[in-house]
C-alpha cells in the first residue's frame, strides 16, 4: 500500500479506535493490524508522531499510568476536539469513499 | 567479534535506548514510550515462539528506521531543534532536585549580590550623593566573591580551599579602600579599573576549582569569561528596556521614577545581573553552540582588513599619527581586542586541525596590530618626555608592553604553526600561560601605584 494513503488514513484510524476507548501505542498497532486483516501495517515507531501531533491539537489526551508489567505506560483518551474532528474526517473519508465506490461499479458493470 | 545479537537482551535494550537518548528531539519520555512499546512486542514475539535475539531482531525492525522517526518526532515537536535554555528539562542521568537547588542558589547570591550594594548606603555612602569613587573602587567587591561562592558550591569545593580564596577578596578590600587618594584622584581611577582584572582571577581560581595547571581549567574559564560577557551585555539590554520602561510609565502618571531607577534598578540589577548570566552560561555550555568564537569569525575578516587599509593610507598619505592624550589607550584596546581576537579562536579551535585560511587571517592579523602599535608607540616616545610619567601613561605603557609581548610570541608561534613545525597547542598553551600577567600588572597598579605616585 502506498505510503500517502497509509499517512493519510492513520489521523481517522488512530481516533476512530480511541473512540472505542482509551488504549497505549502497542495496543493501538494491534488494533489496526487485526482490524484491517494484517493488510494495513504500520512501521511502528511512526505511531508515536501522530500521537503526539494529535495530542499537542487537544484531539486527545495523555496520561501515565502504572501497567500491568510494572512498567509506566502512557495512556491516550479522545476529547472533545478529537470526536468532532472525527466526525469531519469520516464526512469526507465517506464521501472519497462513495465517489470511488460509484465509478467502480459503474466501470465494473460496463 | 560480538555483534549486537550476541549480548543478553536487556543490554541490547539498553543499547538501543541509548541510541533513541542521543537524537535531540526525542526526549527522554518519548524513549521510555518507546521502550514499552518494544518490550511489549518482544514479548508477544516471544511468547509466540521466538527466541530473544531473533525477537529483538523483528522488534527493532518492526520499529522502523531511527533516522525517519526522529524526523517525524521532530516535526511534530518543531520547537525541539531550538535548543531550549531555560525550560529544557535536565540531563537523563542527573538526579531530579540539582536543576532546582542551584537556581534557588543562583537567585539567592544574585539577591545577596544586589543588596550588597545597598549595604553601604546604610553607613551614609550614597550613590548619587558624592561617594561615587567609593562605589568605582569597591564594585567588583560586591559581586565577585558571591560568584566564586557559587562557583565553590557548584564544583564542591573544600573549606580550606575556600578560606584560601578569601585571601585575594580581603586584599583587594584592603588595597581599594587604605590609601588617602586626593579629590579626583588619577591613581584611584586606576584602582578601580584594575581591581576587577586582579579579583577575575580569583574568580577564575574558584571556576577550576583550585587546580589552574589541570587539564582544560584556564581554557574552560576563558570561554566562560567569553560568553559571560555576552550574556551580561545582553541582560544589559533588557535592563535598559525595563529602566526605560519604568520611567515612561511613572512619568505618564506625574511621578518621577528616577531615584528607583537609579537607585536601585541599575545597581542592584548590574550586581545580580553577573551572578545570573554566569548561571546561564554555566547551563548551557553542553546545550548551545558558543557566540565568542563565532563573533571572532566574524571580526576577524574586518579588523585585518581595517589594520592593513589603515597602514596602507598611513604609508600613502604619510600622515603621521597625532599624539593626544587619549592616542596610548586608543591603541592599548585595539590590542587587546587582537589579543581577545586571537584568544577566542583559539579556545574553539580544534588543536589537532592543519592551518587553514583562517589561521593565515589571523597571523595577518597579528602581525599588521602589531606594525601598527609599533608606530604609534614610536609616536608617544618621541615625545614622551614633553608629557612627563602620569600615572595613566605610566599604566597604558605598561599594558600596551604586556600585550606586546604576548602578541609578538603569538605572532612567532603563528609563523612556525603556518610552516607546520610546531602544534596549534603551543599557541594555546602560551596563551593560556599568559592569563595570570595581566592579573599581576593589575594587582601592581593597585597596590604599587598609589603610594609611588603620592595618591595623585
Amino acid at each position: 500500500m502506498k505510503k500517502d494513503l497509509v499517512a493519510a488514513s492513520a489521523t481517522p484510524l488512530v481516533l476512530a479506535i480511541l473512540a472505542e476507548g482509551d488504549s497505549y501505542g502497542y495496543a493501538i498497532i494491534k488494533r489496526v493490524t487485526e482490524l484491517s486483516g494484517g493488510h494495513l501495517q504500520w512501521t511502528d515507531g511512526m505511531l508515536y508522531p501522530v500521537l503526539h501531533r494529535l495530542e499537542r491539537q487537544g484531539h486527545v489526551a495523555a496520561k501515565w499510568s502504572a501497567s500491568e508489567n510494572g512498567r509506566r505506560r502512557k495512556y491516550y483518551r479522545i476529547t472533545r476536539e478529537g470526536r468532532a474532528q472525527l466526525a469531519a474526517q469520516r464526512r469526507q473519508w465517506q464521501v472519497v469513499d462513495g465517489t470511488l465506490r460509484g465509478i467502480w461499479t459503474r466501470t465494473c458493470t460496463a | 567479534m560480538t555483534t549486537l545479537a550476541d549480548r543478553p537482551l536487556e543490554e541490547q535494550i539498553a543499547q538501543w535506548r541509548a541510541y533513541l537518548r542521543r537524537r535531540q528531539a526525542l526526549h527522554g519520555s518519548d524513549v521510555e514510550e518507546l521502550e514499552g512499546h518494544l518490550r511489549d512486542q518482544l514479548k508477544a514475539l516471544t511468547e509466540a515462539g521466538l527466541a530473544g535475539d531473533e525477537a529483538f531482531l523483528v522488534a527493532v525492525k518492526r520499529m522502523g528506521s531511527l533516522d525517519a522517526l526522529s524526523r517525524e518526532f521532530a516535526r511534530a515537536h518543531s520547537e525541539r531543534l531550538w535548543k531550549q535554555l531555560v525550560m529544557a528539562p535536565g540531563a537523563p542521568d542527573e538526579p531530579a532536585g540539582t536543576g532546582r537547588a542551584e537556581m534557588l542558589v543562583v537567585l539567592g547570591l544574585a539577591v545577596a549580590a544586589a543588596m550588597a550594594i545597598k549595604v553601604p548606603a546604610l553607613f551614609g555612602l550614597r550613590l548619587g550623593g558624592g561617594d561615587e569613587p567609593f562605589y568605582a573602587r569597591n564594585a567588583s567587591l560586591f559581586v565577585f566573591p558571591l560568584l566564586a561562592a557559587y562557583f565553590m558550591w557548584k564544583r564542591g569545593s573544600d573549606a580550606a580551599h575556600g578560606l584560601r580564596l578569601a585571601l585575594p577578596f580581603a586584599a583587594g578590600a584592603v588595597f581599594a579602600n587604605v590609601f588617602p587618594f586626593g579629590a579626583a584622584s588619577n591613581t584611584e581611577m586606576l584602582t578601580a579599573l584594575h581591581l576587577p582584572i586582579a579579583l577575575w582571577l580569583a574568580v577564575g581560581l574558584a571556576y577550576v576549582r583550585g587546580r589552574w595547571l589541570a587539564d582544560g581549567g584556564r581554557m574552560n574559564f576563558v570561554r566562560f569569561s567569553g560568553e559571560l560577557a555576552i550574556y551580561y551585555a545582553l541582560i544589559a539590554l533588557g535592563g535598559g528596556v525595563l529602566t526605560g520602561m519604568t520611567m515612561m510609565m511613572f512619568k505618564s502618571i506625574g511621578m518621577n521614577a528616577e531615584w528607583l531607577a537609579q537607585g536601585w534598578l541599575l545597581p542592584c540589577g548590574a550586581m545580580g545581573a553577573v551572578l545570573i548570566g554566569s548561571w546561564l552560561v554555566e547551563a548551557k555550555q553542553s546545550v548551545i553552540e558558543n557566540m565568542a568564537p563565532v563573533l571572532t569569525r566574524l571580526f576577524t575578516p574586518l579588523f585585518t582588513i581595517l589594520l592593513l587599509v589603515f597602514l596602507g593610507t598611513m604609508a600613502w598619505t604619510g600622515n603621521p599619527i597625532h599624539v593626544e592624550r587619549e592616542v596610548l589607550i586608543g591603541f592599548d584596546l585595539l590590542l587587546v581586542l587582537v589579543v581577545g581576537l586571537v584568544l577566542y579562536a583559539a579556545s574553539a579551535r580544534d588543536p589537532q586541525a592543519p592551518p587553514d585560511f583562517f589561521d593565515g587571517l589571523q597571523f595577518v592579523l597579528v602581525v599588521s596590530a602589531l606594525v601598527v602599535d609599533g608606530v604609534a608607540l614610536g609616536a608617544i616616545a618621541a615625545r614622551i618626555s614633553e608629557f612627563g610619567f602620569t600615572p595613566n601613561r605610566v599604566a597604558a605603557l605598561g599594558e600596551n608592553l604586556i600585550l606586546l609581548v604576548n602578541l609578538a610570541w603569538s605572532a612567532r608561534l603563528y609563523a612556525l604553526f603556518l610552516r607546520r613545525r610546531v602544534p596549534f597547542a603551543a599557541l594555546e598553551q602560551w596563551q593560556i600561560a599568559y592569563l595570570p600577567v595581566y592579573a599581576v600588572w593589575a594587582a601592581l597598579v593597585v597596590v604599587v601605584f598609589p603610594p609611588l605616585f603620592g595618591y595623585r
